[in-house]
């Protein structure tokens, strides 16, 4: 999927994410977490898997982690691509 | 010579202030405190140095305290707890010592015995008379009970009283009184009586905190211990807080009168003690200001210093008769050692208060927590500084299940005939480690920045720098 526009998903709740999706050219991912010492690998694995999942190749997207579940970014992740993406006709 | 002195000053003077010396400091004012940091930044102007402050606990109120550290002018800290703003910077190496934690119970056993000795004890005083009779329970900053301050009074070197509620001779009730007191100054502001009541002091909201004091509560029911003349003592954490609310109707059904409310004391359990759920409440600091108007108007409302509070010295302490406690954790081992001094990261954000004192002395311990914060187990194999040893924690409780310590057969057995879920603590664990991946474990620096002594004086754990 084509990233036209930027979008977030998520909040800084404690226990959630906030995933934000922008246009850009090749994959960068930003990850900020509460837990990055115990999960950080963890976490970045995930999102680029989902990214992958979605078919997204150009992207810059940035995870605030306030110590959300891995199905919990992942959900964030797949909502913030398709708010992101650009519809096909 | 009159006792009253004209400014902070004089009588940081007259109490012979000088470099290296140790000045004391209790927390009943908690985040609300105006007087340690007033003393110390009178300290700074005097140009005196090398201080060690020996608090009963640290605020997050209290970070100032960071930049005289930095400037030499404290360079040692001993307390109970600590916030985590200080805690942040202590963690990070701020200071050369490692900061000494003791308990609630074994600082004043310290204080009292001559291993720690105070040069000179800052007593806030919400009332005092020129003579230093003081109390807690009137004045514009009124805090209730001055437990924590009792044997900083009897035993320093020099005391004064900080008071900004001066009443004529004598004042009553004296908490503290003028046989002990040297010097008395009046300031314009000792403390925000908003920021007695921490934020931790309100019945959580949030549907895991209640199941976990639901099942608490059940727990109770079922220990065996809850009949005529129970004793109890609940922490001021949401989730503790709660397990009071469903306590209550327990009690009701069951005709139960309880014998005494002990502790840190909230406006929960003033309820309980005037609707005839206990008979006494023994108060060594008061959480909020409920607290602070019953224990000025009911006399079944006592003030108790932390000597009587908790002291493992003292002939005989109440938490000694204590029969269920009620206490948080950041994590808790296979062996029951809890550790409330760090987060799940190692950085300092806490302290024993009176958790080790009411462990070793309650028939039941309990730990309530969630089975998992923002990703992490409560639940590890290791955890990053023992503040209460297991062999004092009887039971985990949390929103999926409850854990007994395997020395407690007898209790396993009556909450498993109750219909409560209870599991292998290390079954908890991974039943958390499904939900969260298993976490990796975190670097730690090389110097140690903190020392867990425990109430009977032993140092059983040492708290590392974060990396």
């Amino acid at each position: 999927m084509k990233i036209g526009r930027s979008a977030a998903a998520g909040s800084l709740e404690s226990s959630d994410a906030m995933v934000t999706i922008s246009p850009g050219e090749g994959m960068t991912v930003e990850i900020e977490s509460v837990v990055m010492k115990q999960f950080g690998p963890a976490i970045e694995a995930a999102v680029r898997q989902e990214l992958a999942r979605q078919g997204v190749e150009d992207a810059l997207v940035r995870v605030q982690d306030k110590g959300a579940l891995e199905c919990t970014i992942r959900a964030r992740v797949e909502t913030a691509i398709l708010r992101a993406g650009e519809v096909k006709a | 010579m009159s006792k009253l002195c004209d400014s902070l000053r004089q009588a940081m003077e007259r109490a012979g202030l000088k470099d290296g010396m140790t000045l004391s400091f209790h927390h009943h004012l908690r985040n609300g405190d105006h007087v340690l940091n007033m003393v110390l930044e009178e300290a700074a102007r005097m140009g005196v140095k090398d201080l060690t402050v020996q608090a009963s606990s640290l605020f997050d109120v209290h970070a100032p305290l960071i930049g005289h550290i930095q400037r030499g002018v404290v360079t040692g800290i001993e307390t109970d707890y600590m916030g985590g703003v200080l805690g942040k910077a202590v963690s990070q190496g701020l200071l050369d010592r490692p900061v000494v934690f003791r308990s609630h119970g074994g600082r004043p056993a310290a204080i009292e015995s001559g291993r720690v000795h105070i040069d000179i004890a800052f007593i806030a005083a919400p009332t005092a008379d020129c003579q230093g009779n003081l109390n807690g329970v009137y004045g514009p900053a009124a805090c209730g009970s001055l437990g924590y301050a009792f044997s900083d009074a009897r035993c320093a070197g020099k005391v004064v009283a900080v008071t900004d509620n001066l009443v004529p001779y004598p004042a009553s009730p004296a908490s503290i009184d003028e046989t002990l007191v040297d010097y008395v100054v009046r300031v314009d502001c000792i403390g925000d009586p908003q920021g007695i009541v921490s934020g931790t002091t309100r019945i959580t909201r949030d549907p895991v905190g209640l199941r976990i004091a639901q099942y608490a509560a059940q727990v109770i029911e079922h220990s065996g211990l809850l009949k005529d003349g129970f004793s109890f003592q609940t922490g001021a954490g949401g989730a503790s807080l709660a397990v009071t609310q469903y306590l209550r109707p327990i009690m009701k059904q069951m005709g139960i009168k309880g014998g005494f409310g002990l502790g840190g004391i909230t406006g929960y359990l003033v309820d309980m003690l005037e609707e005839g759920y206990f008979e006494q409440l023994l108060d060594v600091q008061c959480f909020d200001l409920r607290a602070v108007q019953s224990i000025r108007d009911n006399p079944r409302h006592q003030e108790i210093s932390a000597m009587r509070y908790a002291s493992p010295t003292a002939k005989s302490a109440a938490v000694d008769n204590l029969d269920v406690v009620i206490l948080g954790a950041t994590q808790i081992d296979d062996h029951f050692n809890v550790n409330v001094h760090t987060d799940s990261s190692g950085q300092i954000m806490g302290g024993a208060g009176g958790h080790s004192d009411t462990a070793a002395g309650a028939k039941l311990t309990m730990i309530v927590a969630p089975l998992f914060r923002a990703r992490l187990p409560i639940v590890v194999d290791q955890v990053l500084a023992v503040s209460t040893p297991g062999d004092t924690v009887d039971v985990l409780v949390t929103q999926r299940g409850i854990a007994v310590n395997p020395a407690k057969p007898q209790l396993k057995a009556q909450l498993e005939q109750a219909g409560l879920p209870v599991y292998p603590i290390q079954e908890l664990r991974e039943m958390a480690q499904r939900l969260t991946g298993v976490p990796q474990p975190v670097p730690r620096g090389d110097r140690v920045v903190g020392l867990v002594e425990y109430r009977d004086g032993r140092i059983i754990d040492e708290i590392y720098q974060i990396p």
